[in-house]
């Protein structure tokens, strides 16, 4: 069993306060993503848990174990880097073999040329090198065993990490943004690769993560943080299409999420981009608010009517099966983005006038602080089950 | 390293000011091989050539081992020049790690201190060196001659500057695998650092197989004295005009050093190179 309990953790470097009173609990097992951009405290909070960085106050449990003031090597956690920090002296085998050997065999017996004849030595030795060698063909990487790092590519250095971290068969697998120096293609293939092994293995993974593809298709669980502070947790598809805060609809999702400022004309009826669309919010009449529209909320109409917004096209990029409709709300500054399937609005150009309906259980609402504003009416909103608390 | 191809007028401009500063560099080694391999007669002709008129070579070499002990001195000398190149990194790599890697009050005072150790000349320190051997009661013997050198602010600064440019991620690292600080220094930190150790044990050894000064205060025995020192008391006693033995007693003195620095030297521009792994 190895969950890990993050209670109350802040962290200052000097006079930066990094961490701002962190609590999150994390399941056996489960794959959680810390996903924020850089500078959130997403990477200092991982080397808390390793036990690279002390935190100033708080407490972490892992496998129900408090292990504040533990040695990062007897915490039973593996870490994988974004620089992967292989030994560039040591050949791949040795680089997988040392958390092995540090372990398994007396100071003695790791001495260099002697080591290897102590009464002992033999049989770990060999059965160090055994699971070296199993760990490398795992990871398809058993024919580099005799290179050094420098001679490896990246994704080839990647899986080297990887197999030094797994080698040793830790309860908790932390890594640091592990896909962040591999091209785009490798990047796939590896997140892919991951989730497997994540699968495989069974263990805890924490993964921290600036980019949200990695985060929506490989986490059971999202967290998503800024300066400090953890937003919202929950899983990838509930953080896209309800999240808690302003500044979690604006982090996920490409292209962006659409923000429009909207006054609350009647209960229930809001003016927005010059049409007036109903949402089931209880917000006071003649009260200002922020309606956030995903691009595919969008749906494509042939004519003006109620609750349809309309302005004309400045711009469309082609993505294959969808539209990219950049279009400009009379009453609007800044112009809106839609994403209509290129099948139901086939022949969209520039400075044509286009209709579009949105759906009210598709707009997010948010007050004045940047905090979600739920549905009146729980059942019928389809997609505002209320966040899981981060318990 | 790429090559750059030069202008035949710009390739011959260097290569002549090269030419020019090796030769002038060159000249005293050359004079000194010169005149080891000539008669006394020939040494004090008015004319110079650099080969000599009448081979005395063997004559001079055998009286330059034979009339003093120059293998013992040379000894002497290997064993000083080991054991103080072994001390200093034992202390300089810890201590280097520690400036470099590790957070602990006071740091940045204990490294200005190695700064101001680093600007002091070793000749000013040589009266409380010696007053320090004499109560320890360690003059005239190898102690005396390694004692002195052991914690060089050179290898400190140098070692840290070179730790400093590791990522920290790899010591991250070699905690997690479950390596104890001081294996992280000797398995991580001096491995990868092995061009400022190659560096700085050239240093080690040319400085300390030419020193003069402190062998000089430190040791009177004969037995004991290192290379310089011997040459010294070779001269004193062979005062004259024998200058043939003596010089083929310093050609002797200065090979090895040649010899090692020849062989190293491809070494050295390998681990210059082949050790930068991003």
């Amino acid at each position: 069993m190895s969950g890990i309990t993050i209670r109350n953790i802040r962290k200052s470097f000097g006079a930066t306060r990094v961490l701002h009173d962190v609590s999150l609990s994390i399941a056996d097992g489960e794959f959680l993503t810390l996903l924020g951009p850089s500078g959130c405290g997403k990477s200092t909070l991982l080397r808390i848990l390793a036990g690279l960085e002390v935190q100033d106050t708080g407490s972490i449990e892992i496998g129900g174990r408090v292990v504040d003031g533990v040695r990062p090597k007897r915490r039973d956690v593996a870490m994988v880097f974004q620089s992967y920090a292989l030994y560039p002296h040591m050949s791949v085998a040795a680089n997988i073999a040392l958390p092995l050997r540090m372990r398994r065999l007396s100071r003695a017996q790791r001495l260099p040329l002697i080591g290897r004849w102590l009464p002992g030595s033999g049989p770990v030795i060999s059965g160090i090198e055994m699971e070296v060698f199993r760990t490398a063909e795992a990871l398809g990487i058993a024919h580099l065993l005799n290179r050094k790092p420098g001679q490896l590519s990246g994704g080839q250095r990647q899986r080297v990490a990887v197999g030094r971290a797994m080698v040793r068969h830790p309860a908790v697998f932390l890594m640091d943004e592990p896909l962040s120096n591999l091209d785009a293609k490798l990047r796939v293939q590896m997140r892919a690769e991951i989730k497997d092994l994540h699968r495989r293995l069974g263990v805890t993974f924490v993964y921290v993560t600036h980019d949200q593809a990695e985060a929506m298709t490989m986490s059971d669980r999202v967290v998503v943080m800024r300066d400090g502070e953890i937003l919202q947790v929950a899983p990838p598809q509930e953080i896209y299409a309800d999240p808690n805060d302003i500044r979690v609809a604006e982090f996920l999702g490409s292209p962006k999420i659409n923000m429009v400022d909207a006054t609350m004309r009647e209960p229930g009826l809001v003016d927005l981009a010059g049409s007036a669309l109903s949402v089931a919010c209880e917000i006071a009449p003649g009260s200002k608010f922020t309606v956030g529209i995903r691009p595919e909320a969008f749906q494509f109409a042939e004519h003006s009517g109620p609750g349809v917004i309309t302005g004309s096209v400045r711009m469309v990029e082609h993505m294959g099966s969808d539209l990219f409709v950049y279009f400009d709300p009379s009453s609007l500054e800044q112009p809106l983005i839609a994403r209509l399937s290129a099948e139901r609005a086939p022949h969209i150009v520039a400075g044509q006038t286009l209709h579009v309906s949105v759906r009210s259980d598709q707009l997010l609402v948010f007050n004045r602080d940047g905090r979600r504003v739920r549905a009146r009416d729980v059942s019928s909103a389809h997609s505002s089950t209320p966040a899981r608390e981060w318990a | 390293m790429s090559a750059i191809r030069l202008s035949p007028t710009a390739a011959i401009l260097r290569h002549g000011v090269l030419v020019l500063t090796s030769a002038f560099i060159l000249v005293p080694f050359v004079w000194m091989v010169s005149l080891s391999l000539k008669s006394p007669g020939e040494i004090f002709r008015a004319t110079f050539s650099v080969l000599p008129a009448q081979f005395y070579g063997v004559e001079n070499y055998a009286k330059a081992i034979t009339s003093v002990p120059l293998p013992r001195y040379m000894g002497n000398g290997l064993l000083v020049c080991a054991l103080i190149l072994a001390a200093q990194i034992l202390v300089c790599a810890p201590a280097a790690y520690a400036l470099a890697k590790l957070k602990f009050w006071g740091r940045d005072f204990i490294f200005a201190m190695v700064l101001v150790g680093l600007f002091l000349p070793h000749q000013v320190l040589s009266l409380p060196l010696f007053i320090l051997c004499y109560k320890l009661d360690i003059l005239n013997t190898y102690l005396a001659l390694v004692i002195p050198y052991v914690v060089s602010p050179f290898g400190i600064f140098l070692f840290r500057q070179f730790f400093k440019k590791i990522p920290n991620d790899i010591v991250h690292a070699a905690r997690l695998d479950g390596l104890c600080e001081l294996a992280i220094v000797w398995k991580i930190m001096v491995p990868m650092a092995l061009p400022a150790v190659i560096a700085f044990s050239i240093f080690s050894v040319v400085a300390h197989w030419n020193d003069l000064f402190w062998p000089l205060i430190a040791v009177r025995d004969g037995n004991l004295m290192p290379a310089p020192l011997g040459i010294m008391a070779f001269k004193n006693e062979e005062a004259g005009n024998d200058y043939g033995p003596l010089m083929a007693a310093s050609t002797l003195v200065v090979a090895p050093l040649l010899i090692a620095f020849l062989a190293a030297q491809k070494w050295f521009v390998e681990g210059m190179t082949g050790g930068s792994v991003k």
